[in-house]
């Protein structure tokens, strides 16, 4: 495969995400163009999606599972104000402290004011999407205090200056050769090789002095146990834990839609979310966090603070059907299942969570304005919300942010949501024109009408507009001579003919 | 209003909408073994993520572990005398003729050069486990003032000693058994395997941060 046009990424670790609007068709245009891009990618989701399936022999076990997956998640949504509200009592009875953030502002703040507390210069940090979310390393490099990231694939993607492009593999838009050379660069003290277990040993290496000088230790958090006051943790490599048992201070920052009810809701759930994730039947550590260091430990960290995000979820919240979309317990099955995502790649999508999960939770998050084509970039073919261990109804959401989109905005419509950017892709003149096909659509005789001149001049359809830019590598589209209704019935009318009146 | 009221009343604002009725649905039936495939299930999981299970007796146990330790050119290990698995181990190696230098954790890991000792020179280290998991080969580790929260962390071999009759079927089992609802330890850990990652062309490495050898005795 040539490989003429480099892919990067223009963002960097030290810049926060241009947002430009309008830009995802040349996004994904440039990722398509891409051909070492789209190896990567087409080889990882392969494999993916191959392990997955592997994990699930049994189609029934699997639909048992998901269904009772899906009802953990709604009830513990359907109660989610009074458990947070139980888990932060039982996390400060724990010695754990509680934080609230509204927005990604707000939770930087917060956690620059803990780091500045203790004098904080360094901050060694486990994998945490939500960190990502609100651009904390770029606040905190503002401000004097070094992030480092600490999971292999969120290191390499910050040795590169680029952002992670899945939520569970971050830097899987990379090949071992990409990587071997960015080490050869940006590490001293290493020599060139292709040899992953080398490469990763290198990371141990870098990682290890980094994690024992760190001040702070900041991780994200898979579940929260409401009924303990305990943060879980997942992760296969051990940074997590030593990010959050390593440094004198763990903050852990997470979106408030991470609780659960109880600790008898976290089997299950975890049962799926490592499966559909990476094929695994479970990941090498869970890690519980239900307090900082005791009187009588020897090690631990001697604060333990939490920080729960908003950030444009309980906009979502408030609608009974997008309420679904915090059901998610971020196992990326969507994206590695996704047509879509699995031909642009993450970066394309110009949001943090990239893939059909990002867009429906970019929206809320980011508005409308904002990401406009998000809703759109998508063939709705329906894989993310049949692989789903929740059971999102993906497709279904997305057609209804397009509805949120493309609305006509009035501010005394009590049963109007109010979403932050609605009416952002409100055209007028393509307003106009469905008008006019459902004025067409909704009587039998306008419609035979339509379909007869259409039969007879479709071919002079004029090569513009939509027309233009699907024409441009595929035929253009010409109208039959015959309606299917017309078929149908000269079929008809043949058979009676044939049999002669018989009813057969 | 701060952040915490803003968030919550928009929350409880909008909680009872008529239309949304959470699904319900059945926990599905989970699979159960007797002891014997308990056990065979746990050996085959864990060893397919390159966790090593030996079968020792009571008695013999330590002397599995030192054979291992010198097989592995093992300098030193870290344990813990105070607790039950630890005191038998200290009083064999005591008995036994063996080059392996013995250590033990301090009052606190900040104490004087100890953290830098853990990091950067501790070979492997010796922990108990109260039980496993079978269906997916896991180990449960609670870390206590004994036997601290990086003991099973940061030497890169790490020992973990399992009895056989601590075995669960399953993570839920143990959940819906064991009271853990009444109260956790600071830290809780399930262990399945030494690290990992998966991150480079998702070609599986071992040792990413954690062990880069899981060793579990079972007795």
């Amino acid at each position: 495969m040539s490989n003429s046009q480099k892919y990067t990424p223009n963002t960097s670790a030290t810049s926060h995400i241009p947002v430009r609007q309008n830009d995802f068709n040349h996004q994904a245009h440039d990722a398509l163009n891409d051909g070492q891009l789209r190896t990567n990618f087409r080889r990882a989701m392969d494999g993916l999606i191959a392990k997955r399936t592997a994990q699930f022999p049994d189609s029934d076990d699997l639909e048992a599972r998901r269904l009772h997956a899906e009802a953990i998640r709604q009830r513990c949504l359907n109660k989610l104000p009074q458990l947070l509200e139980q888990l932060e009592s039982n996390l400060k009875a724990n010695g754990i402290k509680v934080h609230w953030a509204e927005t990604a502002e707000q939770a930087c703040e917060i956690i620059y004011g803990i780091s500045e507390c203790h004098q904080a210069k360094s901050m060694i940090k486990g994998k945490s999407m939500v960190s990502e979310e609100i651009e904390l390393n770029h606040f905190m490099a503002e401000r004097g205090i070094d992030c480092l990231e600490s999971d292999m694939g969120e290191y390499i993607v910050q040795l590169a200056e680029e952002k992670p492009s899945h939520i569970i593999m971050p830097a899987i838009h990379k090949n071992a050769v990409e990587v071997a050379k960015l080490f050869e660069d940006k590490i001293p003290d290493h020599s060139y090789t292709e040899d992953i277990d080398e490469l990763i040993q290198t990371g141990r290496r870098e990682l290890r002095k980094a994690f024992f000088n760190a001040d702070i230790g900041l991780s994200g958090v898979n579940f929260m146990v409401a009924e303990t006051g305990t943060l879980c943790l997942v992760e296969n490599e051990g940074n997590g834990r030593m990010s959050t048992h390593v440094p004198p201070v763990h903050v852990a920052v997470t979106g408030i839609e991470k609780v659960v009810e109880f600790l008898s809701d976290v089997p299950p759930l975890y049962h799926l979310l490592t499966r559909s994730a990476t094929g695994q039947p479970i990941t090498t550590y869970f890690n519980m966090i239900s307090g900082p260091r005791g009187e009588n430990e020897k090690d631990g960290p001697k604060e333990v603070h939490l920080v729960l995000l908003d950030n444009g979820r309980s906009q979502a919240y408030a609608d009974a059907q997008m309420r679904k979309t915090l059901q998610c317990i971020r196992c990326g099955a969507c994206m590695n299942h996704c047509p879509v995502y699995s031909r642009i790649g993450g970066h394309a999508y110009k949001t943090v969570y990239p893939g059909p999960i990002g867009k429906i939770i970019s929206p809320h998050m980011m508005g409308l304005e904002q990401t406009k084509d998000l809703p759109s970039a998508s063939t709705l073919c329906g894989a993310c919300g049949d692989v789903c261990p929740v059971k999102i109804p993906i497709p279904s959401l997305l057609q209804r942010l397009r509805i949120e989109l493309k609305r006509v905005v009035s501010s005394n419509d009590p049963q109007q949501v109010n979403m932050k950017g609605a009416g952002a892709g409100y055209n007028a003149i393509e307003a106009r024109v469905w008008k006019i096909f459902s004025w067409i659509y909704s009587s039998r005789y306008r419609y035979k009408m339509l379909s007869w001149m259409a039969s007879r001049f479709g071919k002079l359809l004029p090569n513009i507009g939509p027309v233009a830019v699907w024409s441009k590598v595929r035929s253009k589209p010409v109208p039959a001579n015959k309606t299917l209704h017309q078929l149908m019935e000269q079929r008809s009318r043949q058979a009676s003919g044939q049999s002669n009146g018989s009813d057969k | 209003m701060n952040a915490r009221q803003s968030i919550l009343d928009k929350l409880y604002q909008t909680r009872d909408l008529a239309d949304f009725i959470p699904t319900k649905a059945e926990a599905p039936k989970l699979p159960t073994w007797n002891d014997q495939q308990k056990l065979e299930k746990f050996t085959q999981m864990i060893s397919a993520v390159n966790g090593e299970v030996h079968s020792c007796e009571k008695n013999n146990w330590p002397h599995k572990l030192l054979e291992i330790a010198q097989q592995n050119k093992l300098g030193n290990l870290l344990h813990a005398p105070q607790t039950e698995w630890g005191a038998v181990l200290a009083a064999y190696f005591q008995a036994t003729e063996h080059q392996l230098e013995l250590l033990e954790y301090p009052q606190s890991i900040d104490e004087e050069g100890f953290k830098e000792k853990l990091f950067f020179s501790i070979d492997a280290a010796f922990t108990g486990s109260i039980g496993a998991i079978a269906e997916t080969g896991t180990l449960i580790v609670w870390p206590n003032q004994h036997e601290p929260r990086l003991m099973s962390l940061v030497p890169p071999v790490h020992f973990c000693i399992l009895e056989k009759e601590k075995i669960w079927n399953t993570f839920a089992e143990l959940i819906e058994n064991a009271g853990w609802q009444k109260g956790l330890p600071n830290n809780a850990l399930l262990i399945s395997g030494p690290s990992k990652t998966a991150d480079i062309e998702q070609t599986l490495a071992y040792g990413a941060h954690g062990p880069s050898q899981l060793i579990v005795l079972v007795v």
